[in-house]
């Protein structure tokens, strides 16, 4: 049986602009995949834990508040702590072109700015999960 | 990361509480994947020690909420609380968005308490053959206590109901909807029905209607089981030690009528029927192969009826020889985890 | 005279085939409002059979279609209200004084979510959102550095704060009060508009019902002690940034209000004593014709049901008065400058709609807070509408319009519709629950965002009329400093204050909420002893419980 793509999309810290993360909730699960939609005011810990037990793909990050540099390397070293370094994370949002370096250097695969095109996002995903299991 | 490790190594590690192992295993078990078969083989001698309570009712009467106050009074008492929260797929794309975790309690972080949400991925059947075989997991991991939360809507549901010793039934007053909802054939499969939102107007009403319609429905023998109506406000705890009571209660009434191993006993009959009728079913679809088709298409066409289509793939002699062939070597090959 | 009969074909062979046969001007493809609603190419007087005095009469007078006000922009023009806020609040306190400087006539704070959310600065929680996209506030030490120098009796203040709004409220009236301003000459606002939060905004702390009391408590308080405050902003704003339509922002937003009001008569007030300090917050996107109309019925709306259900009698609880702001949603961070000219016009349509007062937001926000100078354009951009363009001579120029009347009927008719489902399902509390509200933005903003992916709107700049390489803007940053000097002053607060006091005060303020008492005087003892924020906010959880999303999809 083909087993659909699991997704966590959460909101880390306490940004609660989720206009985004629920539209790209229904896009992913539009596109046929399990979308755990953990909601707003997520520590970086609850994430993560949430990661290990729904055992997830792609871990979805929105924040619009400006803490990612605070928040997503926070995340990124959890993920890693708990074994999950090969979990596939996107970060949406209003992020500085000058902050994307330095999170994709902590292990984010791709940082989507506001407007991007909800087909492209998805494709990605699809794309970084059917790499990952090859190399898996 | 590669997957290396055997199911018996998976089934060690999540034995020995880790969680990562706990959660790519029912992965596997969900997927029905060979690696998965494997794990459920191993793990079976290692179940039924859980206990299992079902929770079920319409969109929005508190069942997750409730689920939080369950896992909270149980955690308290000691007990290690699994849960599975089921919601519906999408019928246009068959992804999902599973939403229950969100009223689990945000930074908590307890090594007690596992919740693995699940899509119904569209099927009614496998929905409640792959919650059955979660829970079996989640036994086997030592989980005393195991929340399944459904929305209250179809077979589906029921389905899934008979996996719980003890079954839930949420309503809750004021959402119009709320006594429809147990007409609905939920009536017949709540032990305990529970008037949720009792902090709002109509409660007791909602309450003494439900009470009424119990004791309408057809009685058992003398001490049979009469589901009691507790009223709580799953939003802030109260009422819950009363649930967790009347939880109680069940479960000796259980005990001491023998009525757990008989309703284990009806569980495992469906469960075989259910392997035996997939396994003999594919087998014969194998074993007949052209003939099956033909079967098929003579009964779109309406040149014969189902049951006659029937009748005469089973009467073919080479049919039946081929499906003896067939159903002895199906399953139970060894898998590469 | 039909200007499609005698046209002569000119176009090309092929261009004949694409268009529907028969159609006229401009068919084969739909013609939408923003919101999805289908436009004709012409009206004409029988789309808007209009009687003049039952829906439109004259300005300032019953049904108030045509604006809250007889004179309207001649007599006073709207105000022009920058909302800011970042960092600390000496910070904060820089930028309103820069802002007062440059000719604005209101002040508008926003704040950090930590205060939003009603946690401390030093919370664990707060960490990394400290300052970031308003004004951390911890006690009512940081409220007197925030309007340091600006005499509290003199300006009028607005405060975007809902979840904590009672305890930020409670603050400004003791700095007031500190700086020897009389409360009855206070002028400002509060959002304190609760149950929008469940649905569109998030800054939620309790859950509804303890959330509709404590408002209740702010209009019977401030009727009585601060009476020309408005105790609640309704505001639509958040809706339509969550993805609703302008139907929806319409419908929900007036339905929240009505509810306001009905939790107040149920709580035994006088309709005409809160209700003329009720005023309204709509969000102002790019469908110019659809905005004015969406403003029009609004008023036109209120009015007729405050005097018809509710029985208010005093004029000033029929008339709707509002703040604007142009869309958040609408600027794009490709090519920003181009926001420059979508807020103009969603300014224009503002004033034109009749507001009373309006912010407009600055080019670089899809990027980032605002620069200073991006601040200053867009506050320059009402200046130009105001003083250059004389659309302010003439009130409600564009009444009579067979389409924006045909638009404003229709647009009332709509939400007529939802105040019925809204009816039907039992409320708007039971319609939170139930994820009604949730539902219809989620289906309306994933809609929309498809027909943008589709091409169907065009949003220029992003898909369509892209650039490969884009010219940087310089954008403002918050240094993480912020947080660590924050944490600083609270602790040297939490040191210097009277700890019995602060204990006591917090002790009778959770009695107070347990007995159901009005919270609003326990609140100000608690402030004047310099109780944090969080402690004050933790105190009322305890009360009240705390509310949790739902999953609507
Ligand atoms: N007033 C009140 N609200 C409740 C109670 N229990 C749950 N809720 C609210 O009801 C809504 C639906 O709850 P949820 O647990 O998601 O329901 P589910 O869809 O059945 O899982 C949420 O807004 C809860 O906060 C209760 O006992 N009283
Ligand atoms: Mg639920």
């Amino acid at each position: 049986m083909d087993r659909p793509i699991r997704v966590l999309v959460a909101k880390p810290g306490m940004d609660a602009h989720d206009r985004g993360a629920k539209v790209i909730a229904r896009a992913f699960r539009d596109a046929g995949m399990e979308v755990i939609y953990t909601g707003l005011r997520q520590t970086p810990q609850a994430i993560v834990d949430a990661a290990v037990d729904e055992d997830v793909d792609v871990v979805g990050l929105s924040i619009l508040s400006g803490a990612h540099n605070t928040l997503v390397p926070r995340i990124m070293d959890l993920l890693r702590q708990a074994g999950l370094d090969d979990v596939v994370v996107v970060v949406g949002g209003i992020i500085p072109d000058d902050d994307i370096p330095a999170l994709k250097a902590a292990g984010v695969a791709e940082v989507f700015g506001p407007g991007s095109d909800l087909d492209r996002i998805v494709e990605f995903v699809r794309q970084a999960v059917r790499e990952r299991q090859r190399i898996g | 990361m590669a997957v290396t490790v055997t199911p018996q190594q998976l089934i060690e590690a999540l034995r020995a509480g880790d969680r990562r192992a706990l959660a790519r295993a029912i992965t596997l078990v969900e997927n029905r994947e060979p690696a998965g078969e494997a794990i459920l083989q191993s793990l079976y001698p290692l179940t039924g020690n859980a206990f299992i309570v079902g929770v079920t009712g319409a969109p929005g009467v508190g069942k997750s909420t409730l689920v939080s106050a369950l896992i909270d009074a149980y955690r308290q008492r000691g007990a290690r609380v699994g849960v599975i929260a089921v919601d519906p797929s999408s019928p246009f794309s068959g992804g999902a968005i599973l939403g229950d975790r969100i009223r689990l309690a945000g930074s908590r972080r307890d090594e007690g308490v596992y919740f693995r949400s699940l899509s119904n991925r569209g099927q009614v059947g496998g929905l409640s053959r792959a919650t059955g075989d979660i829970i079996h997991v989640l036994d086997a991991a030592g989980f005393d206590v195991i929340i399944v939360e459904t929305v209250g809507a179809g077979q589906s549901e029921v389905e899934i109901m008979r996996y719980a010793h003890t079954v839930l039934v949420l309503t809750a007053p004021g959402l119009g909807d709320d006594v429809q909802a147990s007409k609905a054939g939920i009536l017949e499969i709540g032990d305990i029905f529970v008037v949720n939102k009792a902090d709002r107007e109509g409660a007791d009403r909602t309450a003494s209607e439900l009470r009424h319609m119990i004791s309408l429905a057809p009685q058992g023998d003398g001490d049979a089981w009469k589901p009691p109506v507790i009223l709580t406000v799953a939003s802030t705890g109260q009422g819950i030690d009363d649930l967790v009571a009347a939880i109680e209660q069940h479960r000796e009434y259980l005990k001491d009528r023998d009525t757990l191993a008989r309703r284990r006993r009806q569980l495992v009959e469906r469960h075989l029927g259910e392997l035996v009728s997939e396994r003999l079913l594919a087998a014969l679809q194998r074993a007949a192969g052209d003939r099956w088709r033909q079967a098929v298409d003579e009964v779109v066409a309406r040149r014969r009826s189902p049951a006659d289509a029937v009748r005469r793939l089973l009467s073919d002699v080479d049919v039946l020889a081929g499906l003896a062939r067939e159903a002895g070597s199906g399953g139970g090959d060894p898998v590469e985890a | 005279m039909d200007g499609t009969s005698q046209a002569p074909n000119c176009a090309a062979p092929g261009a004949e085939r694409a268009a529907a046969p028969g159609a006229g001007p401009g068919s084969g493809r739909q013609f939408l409002t923003l919101s999805g609603q289908p436009v004709k190419a012409v009206y004409r007087p029988e789309d808007a059979p209009i009687d003049y005095a039952r829906d439109l009469g004259d300005p300032g007078r019953y049904p108030f279609t045509r604006g809250p006000y007889e004179t309207m922009y001649r007599g006073r023009l709207w105000t022009m209200r920058q909302f800011a806020g970042y960092g600390t609040a000496a910070e904060t306190n820089r930028r309103f004084k820069y802002l007062l400087e440059q000719g604005q006539t209101g002040l508008s704070v926003a704040f950090d979510f930590p205060t939003l959310l009603g946690y401390d600065s030093d919370h664990p929680f707060s960490d990394g959102e400290v300052g970031k996209l308003g004004v951390a506030i911890d006690t009512l030490a940081d409220m007197e550095r925030l309007f340091e120098g600006i005499p509290l009796a003199q300006v009028s203040t607005s405060m975007t704060i809902n979840g904590p709004a009672m305890v930020l409220y409670a603050m400004y009236l003791a700095v007031a009060e500190k700086q020897g301003a009389d409360w009855r000459q206070l002028r400002g606002t509060i959002q304190n508009d609760i149950l929008k939060e469940y649905y569109a905004q998030n800054t939620y702390i309790f859950p509804p019902q303890p959330s509709l009391k404590i408002i209740t408590d702010i209009f019977a308080f401030s009727s009585e002690h601060v009476p020309k405050w408005n105790t609640i902003s309704i505001s639509g704003y958040h809706i339509r940034e969550a993805g609703a339509t302008a139907v929806q922002e319409l419908a929900f937003t007036l339905a929240n209000g009505f509810t306001y009001v009905e939790e107040g008569i149920k709580a035994g007030l006088d309709v005409d004593c809160f209700a003329p300090r009720l005023s309204f917050f709509w969000d102002i996107h790019n469908d110019f014709f659809e905005e004015i109309a969406k403003l029009r019925a609004a008023r036109r709306i209120w009015a007729r049901r405050m005097r018809e259900r509710y029985g208010a009698k005093d004029p000033r609880s029929w008339a709707m008065r509002f703040h604007a702001q142009t869309a958040g949603v609408s600027l794009t961070a490709q090519q920003p400058e181009n926001n420059i000219v979508r807020v103009a016009l969603q300014a224009l349509a503002a004033v034109l709609g009749g507001c009373q007062s309006l912010h407009t937001n600055s080019f670089d926000e899809a990027l980032a807070l605002p620069t200073e100078q991006a601040v200053r354009i867009a506050l320059r951009t009402q200046q130009i509408i105001a003083e250059e363009t004389g659309v302010t001579n003439t009130i409600d120029p564009l009444a009579g319009s067979y389409f924006v009347e045909a638009l404003t009927d229709q647009m009332e008719r709509q939400a007529e519709e939802y105040f019925r489902r809204i009816e039907e399902i039992g409320g708007v509390v039971a319609g939170i629950e139930k994820g009604f509200f949730q539902k219809e933005i989620a289906d309306a903003s994933y809609a929309f965002q498809r027909r943008v992916q589709q091409g169907q709107y065009v949003i220029v700049g992003v898909n369509k009329y892209q650039m490969e390489e884009e010219q940087p803007v310089p954008i403002l940053k918050i240094g993480e400093d912020v947080q660590r000097r924050q944490i600083r002053d609270l602790r040297q607060i939490k040191r210097s204050r009277h700890r019995r006091r602060v204990s006591e005060t917090l002790r009778s303020l959770a009695a107070a909420a347990r007995r159901g008492d009005n919270v609003m005087p326990p609140l100000l003892d608690a402030v004047r002893a310099y109780a944090t924020l969080g402690e004050i906010c933790d105190t009322l959880r305890e009360v009240y419980g705390e509310y949790r999303e739902q999953a609507i999809f």
